[in-house]
């Protein structure tokens, strides 16, 4: 599947607090906690941001609390995808399990700015920025979490199961 | 090739003689735990599995102790979920308002997280029963609620960094520092993905409380687990408490490390972290510059009696700074209690302080201390966030509960040995 989309590009350590601050947390609403999506970073986000487009980060995206709240969020915002040189573990386990496409492209990162339009192939994990041309390898995923992000997420791999 | 402790937990639990760092592995769960603000989101999750119901009713634990005793009508709404699931589930450890406490402060006083155990909490500071000598990480709600259906739960398995402590600790400095200089050390993702073990003649010697405080900020690590082999102390903690067998595991001589990290403690002073990130660590000494509005001493980091005491000991028979507000938080009804008996309490009070019911409160900027725009405060929490404990520019400090105490006085940032 490829995805492609305008690009909000973020730094580094991007935490839970700034994806979705607590006091947001009130709630589970999807619809509800995608108007608060990425504030206390950039808090024209929610208004910004158009289903597709693609978030770009530095490292350690998603670091702090275990709050599935914030790819939930990025989600319902409408992202298609987050892609940064590395996420924060429960962010990326939480990804995986709510069905939120997520790369890590180390390489990629530098050379993509706010505004860019790329192109993300996510069962070969390539990252292709449409403005310069460049294409940039990511890291793929293992087979078992590919099973997991085809059947849609953790609770249906796991309803097979019981 | 030997296994680390961590390792060899994971290798039990997925019934393996041995694992290797990497593997993907599915393994038996000891706990499963979520709080009022995580277990909504399992709930939802859990229901569409449509399963028989839980796997296991005593291996669940439910504690509404975020936005708790419930701070307005959508958090109570929250708790309401959650009380409901307990009761139609028979989940047994649920606990209410006037049994609960801050979850990790609470879990293992109640002996429900023990030596040798894998646990899982949708929350990101589960790490802290590694404490103990258990595998404990956060994880999010999906995992809760397949976890809740499954009693299992998929995990990579981690490779480990070794943090070794030698020399002798001076006054003042306490699993706290210790803890938040490593952060300062490696950054806060220096851990990612990995197990941090804690090892060294001054963690041996080191408190129950001074330990749980050191696991429970692996995460601002970016760690999976931190982790400290079970001995006399910690044994000495859990045996009253557990009601079940537990089994101690040890890291084979030859385990392998992808780092070996080690640190003299003799010269060390504590620590203070700057806004916006735990890694941004300064000794306490060049921080007395920093004036601030609110002193919080409590949570899953530092609300233990350890803590209390020693925040006592400073503020009895002194007075908070005028220009200051002090919000003191024990971590559970149990540490509330203790803390009256031996006086705390009153020493808090008289020193104009206030005490707050056991909540998390404003440690995630919940309720119970909010700060306004411009306001800073120096607390003994774990995260110091943008926006983390109010307004977006707001700031917080994070400390010891000793400076913590002496900054209350003094209404700056101020070294303890000052009062
Ligand atoms: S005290 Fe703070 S860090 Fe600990 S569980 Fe509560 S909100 Fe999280």
């Amino acid at each position: 599947m490829n995805l492609k989309g305008k690009v909000y590009k973020f730094g580094q350590d991007i935490d839970t607090d700034a994806i979705i601050p607590a006091r947001r947390l009130t709630t589970s609403d999807p619809d509800e906690l995608a108007k608060y999506c990425m504030e206390d970073a950039d808090p024209s986000f929610a208004q910004k941001v158009k289903v597709g487009d693609i978030i770009v980060a530095d490292k350690n995206f998603g670091c702090g609390s275990s709050r599935e709240h914030a790819p939930i969020a990025i989600k319902a915002a409408g992202v298609s995808c987050v892609v940064a040189k590395s996420f924060a573990r429960i962010f990326y386990r939480n990804s995986i399990n709510i069905g939120l496409p997520i790369l890590e492209c180390p390489e990629g990162v530098d050379a993509i700015n706010e505004g860019d339009e790329i192109e993300v192939d996510l069962v070969n994990g390539k990252v292709k920025n449409l403005r310069t041309g460049e294409e940039h390898q990511a890291t793929p995923f293992p087979e078992f979490m590919q099973n997991i992000m085809a059947k849609g997420g953790l609770i249906n791999y796991v309803k097979e199961q019981v | 090739m030997g296994m680390t402790i961590s390792q060899k937990i994971l290798a039990e639990h997925a019934g393996r003689d041995h694992v290797e760092a990497g593997e993907l592995i599915n393994c038996k769960l000891d706990v499963v735990l979520g709080n009022d603000i995580t277990s909504p989101v399992a709930i939802t999750e859990f229901n569409k599995i449509g399963g028989k119901g839980v796997f296991d009713q005593n291996k669940i634990v439910m504690v509404p102790d975020h936005f708790a005793p419930n701070k307005d009508i959508q958090s109570a709404e929250q708790c309401k979920v959650m009380r409901e699931f307990a009761k139609e589930h028979g989940i047994v450890n649920y606990f209410e308002i006037g049994q609960m406490g801050i979850e990790h402060c609470l879990l293992p006083e109640k002996g429900l997280t023990l030596p040798g155990d894998l646990i899982i909490g949708a929350d990101s500071h589960t790490c802290t029963y590694g404490a103990l000598g258990a595998f404990a990480t956060g994880v999010g709600s999906t995992d809760m609620a397949a976890a809740m259906a499954t009693g299992e739960a998929w995990f990579r398995v981690p490779e480990s960094i070794k943090f070794i402590y030698y020399g002798k600790l001076p006054d003042w400095v306490s699993g706290k520092d210790l803890i938040l200089n490593t952060i300062g050390d490696i950054g806060v993702d220096g851990a990612r993905y990995m197990s941090m073990e804690f090892t060294g003649e001054v963690i041996q010697n080191l408190s129950i409380d001074s330990r749980f405080t050191m696991a429970n900020m692996a995460i601002e690590a970016g760690g999976k687990n931190g982790i400290i082999e079970a001995d006399d102390i910690t044994l000495e903690y859990v045996n009253q408490r557990a009601k079940r067998p537990y089994k101690l595991f040890k890291s084979d001589p030859d385990a392998k490390y992808v780092e070996i990290k080690e640190y003299d403690v003799s010269k060390m002073e504590p620590i203070v972290a700057f806004p916006h990130l735990p890694e941004n660590t300064r000794r306490v000494s060049e921080a007395s510059h920093v004036s601030i509005d609110q002193v919080v001493i409590g949570s899953c980091t530092n609300g233990r009696i350890e803590d209390l005491e020693i925040a006592a000991n400073i503020l009895k028979g002194k007075k908070v700074h005028p220009e200051l507000r002090v919000i003191i938080l024990p971590g559970t009804q149990q540490i509330y209690l203790d803390a009256m008996r031996r006086g705390y309490i009153e020493s808090f009070i008289e020193a104009g302080a206030v005490v707050s019911t056991p909540t998390c409160g404003p440690c995630l900027g919940g309720h119970m201390g909010i700060l306004a725009k411009g306001e800073k405060a120096l607390s003994t929490t774990n995260r110091n966030f943008v926006g983390r404990m109010g307004h977006p520019e707001s700031e917080v400090y994070l400390s010891s509960p000793a400076v913590a105490a002496a900054s209350a006085i003094k209404g700056k940032i101020t070294p303890p040995w000052e009062i």
